[in-house]
């Protein structure tokens, strides 16, 4: 089984580059389905579904989205197996950018757009810098300046990526991706040895356990304050 | 971009470095080495605190780092090289073969591609930007300088191929002319001068002057247009350029397309502008998806370019008169006519 992790903002595009992919992953003989992780709503389970794609969700609600995340992967693997998948594609919107979902040994993209700021790539962490493929989507709308520097940016924060430009719309580029997706290794671990790429943001604090109360004297746990010019 | 040297690596702040090399960050998040941007420390300090936890040698590191940087920084600021596009015939919406078996350009070629809606202009555009190797729905194939590219799809900073134009692109970015430029000119490696000389080529195809200062988003729509054409010309490096569309701009067409050949582009433009399908010494004809007919322009067809420009000579004037609050003078179409034979 392949495990492949796509992240990144919302509204990037994930759904409509994975729907494509997995389309182009289909028509190679590849039998695909998809986890989407999110926060407090999707509705993309529907979009998959109407595309014939195995889909299970699953939403984080009170819980950090990241450690939602990290702590169902022994699940994921779980129901793979049962659905008999040669690739799991684990869809994770709602992460925060200091946080990476991606696995060693498990194919890593990010998924960004275009229209988002040339200054996004900066202000993504470990989700963009640690990621095997970079997809940058809705190149159809902005200016070839603005294509250029904005791969510049992401090459010269993720070097190691390789940049995959997508139309979510037509498709057009997805199949570069679909080839990567059927050229990723097998996983070779299985959940108790699979480790993350890099650790989730520390989060040990009386609001994680539901404090709503702001004052100072009710902070305990884990805590930094801003330094004031 | 300074190449970075050892004794730059070791006494610069962090910051200073992390801000002059975008590289270094994660080249340091792929080792699980931990930072706040904003801490005044030097890297040297950093990597004792980490070398002694993991036991690990920092000097080796800091080696193996400065290598990495510099070979990353070449990466980005190489250029693509090509000499020859050719197109290999695919098939078209029937799975017939297509009638042009095969298309060959230079650097300085332009060819204009005509056709009514749904003949396959787009699709051939799409076929070209994608380098296809007989993986798309026409079975085409696209060879740059003799040879299947596909390794060449992958944009690698200064290294794509192909820029595009079409009428579905916008600027988007909250920032001045000047700005986009600046940022456009740097990620390509130029020197910042090309920022004046791009500023006054646009000015030159627009007709309606704009500043450095001004914002993008404020820009007309043939200002856009010719700050996009100028842009791709001076400032991109990829030897080939694929329009789609781009008549109703309110620019100097010939003047554009005379900027990208200046260039040593290849120009490939997908039109319904007849005077824009004549510029070209020869133009594809499309048909039910495939390459129907490559006509070479004649000597009649150069004639009626010559009207063509003239009439749009006559349109642009009239524009000029009405705009400015003037009364349109009557046509002179005697006059007009002289140049036909």
């Amino acid at each position: 089984m392949r495990l492949i992790t796509v992240a990144g903002p919302p509204s990037s595009g994930k759904t409509s580059v994975l729907i494509k992919t997995l389309e182009a992953v289909a028509a190679d003989g590849v039998k695909a389905g998809v986890i989407k992780f999110d926060c407090l709503f999707t509705d993309d389970d529907a979009l998959y579904q109407a595309a014939g794609i195995p889909v299970q969700k699953g939403l984080s609600g009170v819980l950090c989205p990241d450690h939602y995340f990290v702590s169902n992967i022994d699940r994921v693997l779980e129901w793979s197996a049962k659905r008999q998948l040669a690739m799991t594609v684990i869809e994770s919107a709602g992460l925060c950018n200091r946080c990476s979902p991606h696995i060693k040994g498990a194919l890593a993209v990010c998924v960004i757009d275009n229209v988002s700021g040339l200054n996004t790539p900066k202000k993504i962490g470990p989700m963009l810098k640690l990621a095997d493929a970079v997809v940058i989507t809705k190149g159809d709308i902005v200016s070839q300046a603005e294509r250029e520097v904005f791969a510049y940016r992401v090459q010269s924060v993720a070097p190691r990526a390789r940049i995959i430009q997508i139309n979510g719309r037509t498709g057009q580029g997805s199949q570069a991706l679909a080839r990567m997706f059927i050229d990723a290794p097998e996983l070779q671990d299985s959940s108790e040895t699979l480790r993350l790429r890099f650790p989730m943001p520390a989060a040990l604090c009386s609001y994680c356990l539901g404090e709503t109360r702001v004052g100072p004297e009710y902070q305990i746990g884990q805590f930094r304050k801003l330094s004031i010019d | 971009m300074q190449p970075l040297t050892q004794e730059k690596l070791t006494q610069t702040s962090l910051a200073a470095l992390l801000a002059e090399y975008p590289l270094l960050e994660s080249v340091l998040l792929e080792q699980g080495i931990e930072f706040d941007p904003a801490e005044e420390v030097t890297l040297a300090a950093k990597l004792a605190q980490w070398s002694a936890l993991r036991n690990r040698s920092a000097a080796d590191f800091l080696d193996q780092l400065l290598a990495r940087i510099n070979e990353l920084n070449g990466l980005l600021a190489s250029t693509a090289s090509l000499e020859q596009l050719e197109i290999i015939a695919g098939r078209d919406k029937s799975g017939q073969p297509e009638q042009v078996e095969r298309i060959c350009l230079q650097r300085g070629d332009l060819l204009t591609i005509v056709g009514p809606t749904g003949s396959g202009k787009s699709r051939l555009l799409a076929d070209i930007e994608w380098l296809a190797t007989g993986d798309t729905p026409s079975g085409r194939m696209i060879l740059v300088d003799g040879h299947p590219s596909e390794d060449r799809r992958f944009s690698t900073g200064g290294d794509q191929l192909i820029a595009q134009l079409s009428q579905t692109m916008s600027f988007v970015l909250d920032a001045t002319v000047e700005e986009l430029l600046s940022l456009h000119v740097e990620s390509r490696g130029m020197a910042a001068s090309v920022v004046a000389e791009t500023i006054a080529a646009a000015n030159e195809l627009s007709g309606e002057p704009f500043a450095g200062a001004t914002a993008l988003t404020s820009l007309s729509g043939g200002q856009t247009r010719a700050l996009m054409v100028a842009d791709t010309a001076l400032v991109c490096r990829s030897p080939i350029v694929l329009i789609d569309e781009i008549e109703n701009a309110g620019i100097d067409r010939r003047a554009a397309f005379n900027l990208l050949l200046s260039q040593d582009k290849i120009v490939l433009s997908a039109t319904h502008d007849p005077l824009l399908a004549l510029l070209a010494p020869r133009r594809l004809c499309m048909r039910h998806g495939a390459m129907h007919a490559l006509r070479q322009r004649t000597i009649e067809e150069e004639a009626i370019l010559a009207d063509l420009e003239k009439l749009d000579d006559i349109h642009a004037a009239i524009r000029h008169q009405l705009r400015h609050g003037g009364q349109a003078a009557p046509i002179d179409l005697e006059n007009f006519r002289r140049n036909t034979p």
